[in-house]
C-alpha cells in the first residue's frame, strides 16, 4: 500500500512529538500527533492506522518510576486494542519515554503474548543510570537480531541518549539468558569499532549491553537512543568534520523501514 | 476508610541512587559518623479497597517488582548493632503533591474503589552516631525544605494531617495617613514591603488627597508593583555621575545608555524592543524569534534546587507571554558561584556551602528545562568567592512565533482568565525580596519567597495555549511571574481597568487570605484575555488536555483595578497610580579609576605548567559535567551543540539551531561576561562582554548585520555612589558598544542590591556582573564552522591584535595578582574584523575558528588542538601584536579583545588573505599529525610543549564531580 499512516501518542509531558512526526513525514508515512485523550475516547482512529509511536519526554512527569503512569493508563484503558494492533501485523515503536513505557507494560519483549501478561510481572524493567543523572550523549548502536523490521542486521547506527532511567536490568538470569538467545536484544550499546565497553561505551550499565529491545512478532521496538534527533546530517554531533556530507542521518534506518515494511505488507 | 502505607525501597543489588545522593549532601555538611542512609518512597493512601486490592496497588503500580521491593506498612528498621536514626520528610498541609495526583488518576485506571486522599513522603534511615542537632542540621540542609516540608522523627511520630482549614473573609485596613515618618518605615518593614521612606511618603500622601485608609492588598500590589525587581527605579533614574572629576547628567540612565542605542539604530528587523516580556526580532518572512533572560538569585541561594528550577520555569513563561505566545525552543544558563572547594569552615552562617548550591542549580535548570522539552544549548559558569552568599542564576529563554502574532490587544470587556498551575502560599513576596539586601536571617523569614516548580503543569498549558493562539481565540497573553496576578493583571489592563474576583482564583488548598491569592508568585500560571463569545472553544481545548483554566474577572475601561472576594470590594487602586505614580529619584554616581600596580612577573623558558594551571582553573575548565545534565538535543534543531570536536567533548563558542523543519535558515546564541575586569574599569568589562558574545556568534558563521543583544545586570548595594558609578560606566559602554557593532539591545533585565550582610556585620558584595547574552541569524546552517582543528597541514591565522593587556587575566589570577592593563576594545576596528571574519565564513575559506578569550592565545590553541584530535604547532613571530606587547607571556596569554583563530587550507591561503586585507593578522603557525601543542616564541625557544592528552586532561578533570 502506498498511504502508510502513523499515530504518535501525546500525553502530559511528552516532548518529542514534533520531531518524531517530522522524521515519520520524511520515510513517506502520514503521521499525526494525537492526544491519548482522545485515543481513549475514540479507538477507532486507530483502524486506518499501520504504524503507533510512544515519543520521548516525561509522561505524567515520570512520577513514580519513568513512563509507569503512562504504562499503567494503557494497560487499563488500551490493552486489546493495542494487543489486537500488533495481532494485525501492525508496527509499534517506543522511543526513550516510550520504550519506558512499552516495557511497564509488558508489551516489549513480550515474553507471554497474551493481553493479559499486559503489566504484571513484566520481564525486564527501565532504572536509574549507573552514573545516577540524566545524561545526553551520543552512542553506537550494534543491531542483535534478524528478527525485528526496524533495522538493518548488519548495520551500526550513531544516535544520542537522553535519558536518566536508561538501564535495562532483567527480572532474572534466566530471563536474560532467554532475551539474549532467542532474538529479543534489537540494539547493544558500542563504542565506534563495534567493541562492547563500559561507560561512556554502555552509557547506563544495561545487562548485556542492551539498548532496544524487540517482541516475538519483530514489529514492535523499544529503544533508549532517540533515532528522530539525527535524520539530517547537521544533527550529528562533529558533522562538520564529516568527509561525505549527503544524504541522511542514522535514525532514519527505523523510520524508513518501518515505512518501508507497511508498504510491503499491506 | 482505611489508611494504606507502602514503603518501596531499591532490591538487594541495586543502588540506593536518593539514598548515596543524600549521604554525600551529609559529608559535605560536615558530618562524617553517618556511614550509611537508605532511603524510602511512601505512599499513604486512604482508600476502601482489601488487602488483596492493596497487595496489586504495591505490585502493579508502586513498585517496579524487578529492580524494587514493597511493604505494606510500616517498616521496621534493622537496627542490628549500628546506631540509627529515621526521619521521614513529608509535604505540609496543602502542599501540592503532583506525585500523588499522578497515583490518584492511576488507582482510578486500576479500578480503585473510592478514595479518599494520597500522599506521599520520603523515609530516610541514617546509620551511624550522631547528635540531636546533628539530626537537625541533615534535615533541614540536606533532605527537607522547611517552606514546603515537614520532618518527622522516629518510628512512632505521626504525619502531618494533609487537612487546611478554610479562609473566612475578614477585610484589613492598614492605616497610613496619620502615620510619622519613622511610622512609615515601621510599616514598611514589619509587612516587608520594602518600600523606602519616599516611597510610603508618596503613598500615604495619595491616601490623604483620596481620603480613606489603604487595604492591605491596596498596599502589597503598590509594593509589588513598585519594588526594583518590577519597575527598575534605579536604572530609570536620574543620575549625576562624576567620572573621574568630569560630571554627566542622565535624566533616565537607562533610556540614555541601553535604549539609546536601540532607537538611534532603528533596525528595520526588530519588531518589539523593551517592551513585551522578551525581545523580539525577525527569524524569515513569515517567522520571529525572541529572546529574554532573567535571574533567579535570592531563591536560589535559599533553595539551590527550587530557585534554580522555577528560574528557568518562569523566563520560559517570558517566551510564552511575549507577544500572542511564542513557542519556546532553547534555553541558556549561566552562572556564578564561590569556589566549589572551599572549605566549609569559611562559609559564613546563613550560607550554604557552594558546592551544595552549584549541584542544586545544576540539578533545579536540568530538570526543569528536560521536562519541558527544551534543550539547553548555551551557558557560562563563573567562579569568584564574593559570589559566595549572592550566587547568580540567569536563565534565558528563546521563542519562536508566527509574524502577525508578536503584537497583543487586549480590550475591555475582555475575560480575564488564568490558565495552568493552581495557586498556594508558595512565593509570596518573590519580586519585594529579590530587591532588598539578605542578611543571614533571611535564610528563614524568606523561606516563603521560594515558589515550587511542577514543569509538567506548564507543558501542558503551553501545549494547550498554542492551539489556543493559532486558532485565535484569545485577544492577549501574559506570564504570572514576579508579582503574580497583581503584576499580570495590572499590566495587561494598564490602559483599560480590570476587576476581579478573587475566590475564583482556583487554590492548591484552602485557607488562603484574598491579599496571598492576589500576590501569590505561584508557578506555572499564565493569564489571557478572551472575548465572551470565545470563551466555551478555548476552555474546550484546556478540557480535552487536563489543563485548569477559569475565568476570574473581565477588563473594564475605567482605568482602576478592582479587587473582589465574594462580592465585597477588598481593593480599589487607580492604573494610572500604580503604573505611574512612584516617585522619581536623583542619584549621586562617582568613577575613579582605581590606582592599581601592574605586577612584572619574570620571564621564564617554559610555560607548559601556566598553561595547565590556567586550563584546569574553574572558569576555564570543561562544563562538561554541567552540560551533559541538560538534553541539549531536543526537538532536533541543534546544528551546533555545545559540545563538539572529534570526540564530541570540546567546548563550542556558540549554539547553533535550526528551528523549522523546511527551511536551512538557522540562529546562533552565545554570551560573553568577565567579572573580573570589572575590578579595573566596568566600561571595558562592559566592552568586552559584548565583544566576546558578538565574536562567539561570529566563529560559528553568524551573520554580522543580524545580530541582537541582552543585558543582565547584576550589581550591589546602587545607592552607593561608587557602586552606582560602576553602573553607569557599564551603561555608557552599552551604548558605545551597540552602535559601533550596530548591535541593538533588545530587552534586558537588573538585579541589584546583591549584598550580603554576615552575622558579625561584615558585608560581602558581588563583583560588578554584566551578563551580555546575543543572538544572531544564520543564512544557511550548511555553512557553520566548528572551532576543533581539521586537518594536518592546514594552516592557523590569528585575526586581530594581541595587546600588552594581562590586567585582570587568568595568567595574573594563578598567580594571584589583577593587575591594571584590563583589555580594551577598538571598536571600529573589532566591527571590521567581525565583519570580515563573517564573510570569510560565509564563503567557505574556513575550517575552524575560535575565538581567543579567557585564558588567552595559548588556552585556544589547546582547546582547537585537543578537541580536534591534532596537534598545532605555532611561533610567535606570526603574531600581530602591539608595539607594547614584546614580553612573551603578555603574547601567550594576554586576554586582549576581537581576536579570531582561524584554520585554513593551503589552498584559500590567498583568498582568506584578501578578505583580511588591512586588518591585524598573521599566519601563527599550522595543523600537525603528531599529537602536541608546540609554541615557538619570538626567539624560537620552545616555551610550550605538551602532549594534547594531558592538556586535555587538565581541562576536564576540576569539573567532574
Amino acid at each position: 500500500m502506498d498511504n502508510v499512516k502513523a499515530i504518535v501518542l501525546r500525553a502530559a509531558g511528552i516532548n518529542c512529538d514534533l520531531e518524531t512526526e517530522q522524521a515519520l513525514r520524511l520515510a513517506g508515512a502520514e503521521a499525526e500527533r494525537i492526544h491519548i485523550n482522545r485515543l481513549m475516547a475514540e479507538p477507532a482512529l486507530l483502524d486506518g492506522v499501520q504504524i503507533l509511536v510512544f515519543p520521548g519526554g516525561f509522561s505524567y512527569g515520570d512520577d513514580v518510576a519513568a513512563g509507569k503512569i503512562l504504562a499503567n493508563q494503557v494497560v487499563h484503558h488500551l490493552r486489546d486494542i493495542l494487543h489486537r494492533f500488533v495481532e494485525q501485523g501492525k508496527l509499534v515503536l517506543g522511543i526513550c519515554n516510550g520504550f519506558q513505557v512499552l516495557i511497564k507494560t509488558g508489551l516489549v519483549p513480550g515474553l507471554r503474548s497474551d493481553a493479559a501478561a499486559l503489566a504484571t510481572d513484566y520481564p525486564a524493567t527501565l532504572t536509574d543510570n549507573d552514573c545516577g543523572r540524566f545524561e545526553d550523549r551520543w552512542i553506537y548502536l550494534q543491531p542483535g537480531t534478524e528478527r525485528c523490521v526496524f533495522l538493518e542486521p548488519n548495520r551500526r547506527i550513531f544516535l544520542p541518549i537522553a535519558h536518566g532511567e536508561g538501564k535495562i536490568v532483567a527480572r532474572d538470569p534466566l530471563t536474560l539468558a532467554r532475551l539474549r538467545d532467542e532474538g529479543y536484544v534489537a540494539f547493544r550499546y558500542v563504542d565506534a569499532d563495534g567493541c562492547r565497553g563500559a561507560f561512556p561505551v554502555n552509557p547506563n550499565g544495561s545487562d548485556d549491553d542492551i539498548a532496544a529491545l524487540t517482541d516475538p512478532t519483530g514489529r514492535v521496538l523499544g529503544m533508549m537512543p532517540h533515532p528522530e534527533r539525527f535524520v539530517r546530517l547537521t544533527q550529528h554531533p562533529h558533522w562538520t568534520r564529516l568527509k561525505e556530507r549527503e544524504g541522511f542521518g542514522d535514525g532514519m534506518t527505523i523510520f524508513n523501514n518501518a515505512v518501508k515494511y507497511v508498504r510491503e505488507h499491506f | 476508610m482505611r489508611q494504606w502505607r507502602f514503603e518501596i525501597t531499591p532490591k538487594a543489588g541495586f543502588a540506593d541512587v536518593h539514598g548515596h545522593g543524600v549521604l554525600e549532601d551529609i559529608r559535605q555538611l560536615g558530618i562524617a559518623s553517618v556511614e550509611a542512609v537508605h532511603s524510602a518512597r511512601v505512599y499513604l493512601i486512604e482508600a476502601d479497597f482489601d488487602e488483596a486490592f492493596a497487595e496489586r496497588v504495591g505490585r502493579e503500580l508502586l513498585a517496579d517488582t524487578v529492580c524494587q521491593d514493597y511493604f505494606i506498612g510500616r517498616r521496621a528498621v534493622n537496627t542490628g548493632q549500628q546506631p540509627t536514626t529515621l526521619i521521614e520528610v513529608h509535604l505540609k498541609s496543602g502542599v501540592t503533591d503532583p506525585v500523588a495526583e499522578s497515583v490518584l488518576a492511576a488507582l482510578k485506571d486500576m479500578g480503585a474503589a473510592a478514595v479518599e486522599s494520597v500522599r506521599t513522603a520520603r523515609k530516610f534511615v541514617l546509620v551511624g552516631a550522631i547528635t540531636d542537632e546533628q539530626r537537625d542540621t541533615i534535615a533541614r540542609r540536606a533532605l527537607a525544605n522547611d517552606c514546603i516540608e515537614e520532618v518527622i522523627y522516629g518510628a512512632d511520630a505521626e504525619p502531618p494531617n494533609p487537612h487546611t482549614r478554610p479562609y473566612e473573609l475578614t477585610l484589613t485596613e492598614m492605616p497610613v495617613r496619620n502615620l510619622d515618618d519613622e511610622g512609615l518605615v515601621r510599616l514598611s518593614k514589619e509587612k516587608d514591603l520594602f518600600l523606602n521612606l519616599r516611597e510610603m511618603q508618596t503613598i500615604r500622601e495619595h491616601y490623604r488627597t483620596i481620603g480613606r485608609e489603604p487595604t492591605d492588598v491596596e498596599l502589597e500590589t503598590l509594593a509589588q508593583t513598585w519594588s526594583e525587581h518590577c519597575v527598575h527605579k534605579t536604572l530609570k533614574s536620574s543620575v549625576e555621575m562624576d567620572l573621574n572629576g568630569q560630571t554627566y547628567h542622565f535624566k533616565n540612565l537607562l533610556k540614555e545608555t541601553v535604549f539609546k542605542g536601540t532607537q538611534d539604530l532603528n533596525k528595520e528587523w526588530c519588531i518589539s524592543v523593551f517592551v513585551d516580556n522578551a525581545g523580539v526580532i525577525e527569524f524569515d518572512e513569515d517567522t520571529a524569534i525572541c529572546f529574554k533572560a532573567e535571574t533567579h538569585n535570592r531563591p536560589s541561594a535559599l533553595d539551590p534546587y527550587g530557585g534554580a528550577a522555577t528560574g528557568i520555569g518562569g523566563v520560559i513563561r517570558d517566551s510564552m507571554g511575549t507577544g500572542m505566545g511564542a513557542k519556546p525552543i532553547a534555553n541558556t544558563d549561566v552562572f556564578c558561584f564561590g569556589r566549589p572547594d572551599m572549605k566549609l569552615e569559611d562559609v559564613p552562617k546563613g550560607v550554604l556551602h557552594p558546592r551544595r548550591v552549584m549541584k542544586g542549580v545544576v540539578a533545579g535548570v536540568r530538570d526543569y528545562g528536560n521536562r519541558m522539552g527544551i534543550p539547553t544549548v548555551n551557558g557560562a559558569v563563573y567562579f569568584d568567592d564574593r559570589y559566595l552568599a549572592n550566587p547568580l542564576v540567569f536563565c534565558g529563554s528563546i521563542g519562536i512565533m508566527p509574524r502577525d502574532k508578536c503584537f497583543k490587544n487586549a480590550q475591555s470587556g475582555n475575560l480575564i482568565v488564568v490558565v495552568g498551575g493552581r495557586t498556594g502560599r508558595d512565593g509570596i513576596h518573590g519580586a519585594t525580596f529579590s530587591s532588598g539586601e539578605i542578611t543571614h536571617e533571611h535564610e528563614t523569614i524568606f523561606s516563603h519567597a521560594v515558589q515550587i516548580g511542577n514543569a509538567i503543569t506548564e507543558k501542558k498549558a503551553l501545549d494547550t495555549l498554542l492551539q489556543a493562539r493559532d486558532a485565535g481565540l484569545y485577544e492577549a497573553i501574559t506570564d504570572c511571574g514576579a508579582g503574580g496576578l497583581s503584576s499580570a493583571v495590572g499590566e495587561m489592563g494598564a490602559e483599560l481597568g480590570a476587576e476581579v474576583d478573587l475566590e475564583k482564583v482556583p487554590l492548591k488548598y484552602m485557607g488562603l487570605s484574598y491579599t496571598e491569592i492576589w500576590i501569590s508568585e505561584a508557578q506555572e500560571r499564565m493569564v489571557i484575555a478572551v472575548q465572551p463569545e470565545k470563551l466555551d472553544a478555548i476552555m474546550a481545548i484546556f478540557a480535552a488536555e487536563d489543563v485548569d483554566a477559569t475565568v476570574i474577572g473581565r477588563f473594564t475601561d475605567d482605568k482602576k483595578l478592582t479587587l473582589r472576594y465574594n462580592g465585597v470590594q477588598v481593593g480599589q487602586l487607580d492604573m494610572d497610580f500604580m503604573h505611574e505614580g512612584i516617585c522619581k529619584y536623583d542619584r549621586k554616581a562617582v568613577w575613579t579609576t582605581p590606582r592599581i600596580v601592574e605586577p612584572s612577573l619574570a620571564a621564564k623558558g617554559d610555560y607548559g605548567d601556566d598553561l595547565l594551571k590556567i586550563l584546569s582553573s574553574y572558569n576555564v575548565a570543561s562544563k562538561e559535567w554541567i552540560i551533559r545534565q541538560y538534553d541539549h538535543e531536543v526537538q532536533g534543531a541543534s546544528v551546533i551543540k555545545p559540545l563538539g570536536g572529534v570526540t564530541n567533548d570540546g567546548p563550542s563558542d556558540a549554539a547553533v539551531l535550526r528551528p523549522k523543519f523546511d527551511s536551512d535558515k538557522g540562529f546562533a546564541v552565545a554570551c560573553g561576561m568577565n567579572p573580573c575586569y570589572g575590578d579595573i574599569d566596568p566600561y571595558w568589562m562592559a566592552l568586552a562582554g559584548i565583544d566576546e558574545a558578538i565574536r562567539n556568534l561570529i566563529c560559528v558563521g553568524t551573520r554580522f548585520d543580524r545580530i541582537a543583544l541582552l543585558d543582565n545586570f547584576c550589581w550591589g548595594d546602587c545607592t552607593d555612589p561608587e557602586t552606582l558609578g560602576a553602573l553607569v560606566r557599564a551603561c555608557q559602554a552599552c551604548y558605545d558598544g551597540a552602535m559601533g557593532y550596530g548591535t541593538p539591545f533588545i530587552s534586558g533585565k537588573d538585579s541589584l542590591n546583591n549584598a550580603f550582610v554576615r552575622d558579625d556585620g561584615k558585608r560581602i558584595s558581588i563583583p560588578h556582573t554584566l551578563l551580555i547574552s546575543a543572538m544572531g541569524i544564520v543564512e544557511d546552517v550548511n555553512r557553520c564552522v566548528t572551532m576543533d582543528v581539521k586537518q594536518a597541514g592546514n594552516l592557523l591565522f590569528v585575526v586581530g591584535l594581541t595587546k600588552n593587556e594581562l590586567g585582570g587575566s587568568h595568567y595574573y589570577r594563578i598567580y594571584d595578582h589583577l593587575g591594571a592593563t584590563v583589555p580594551t576594545v577598538d571598536i571600529k576596528v573589532a566591527a571590521e574584523t567581525a565583519k570580515r571574519m563573517s564573510r570569510a565564513i560565509a564563503q567557505g575559506l574556513v575550517c575552524a575558528c575560535h575565538d581567543c578569550s579567557e585564558g588567552g592565545l595559548a588556552v585556544a590553541l589547546a582547546e582547537m588542538a585537543f578537541s580536534g584530535g591534532l596537534g598545532i604547532e605555532a611561533d610567535l613571530r606570526g603574531l600581530p601584536t602591539a608595539d607594547d606587547c614584546v614580553k612573551t607571556d603578555a603574547q601567550l596569554f594576554a586576554e586582549s579583545n576581537s581576536r579570531y583563530i582561524v584554520e585554513v587550507s593551503p589552498n584559500n591561503y590567498h583568498a582568506f588573505a584578501e578578505w583580511m586585507l588591512n586588518l591585524p593578522f598573521g599566519q601563527i603557525g599550522q595543523v600537525t599529525d603528531d599529537k602536541r601543542l608546540k609554541i615557538l616564541d619570538r626567539k624560537q625557544i620552545t616555551v610550550i610543549d605538551q602532549p594534547l592528552d594531558t592538556l586535555k586532561a587538565a581541562w576536564q578533570n576540576p569539573l567532574s564531580l
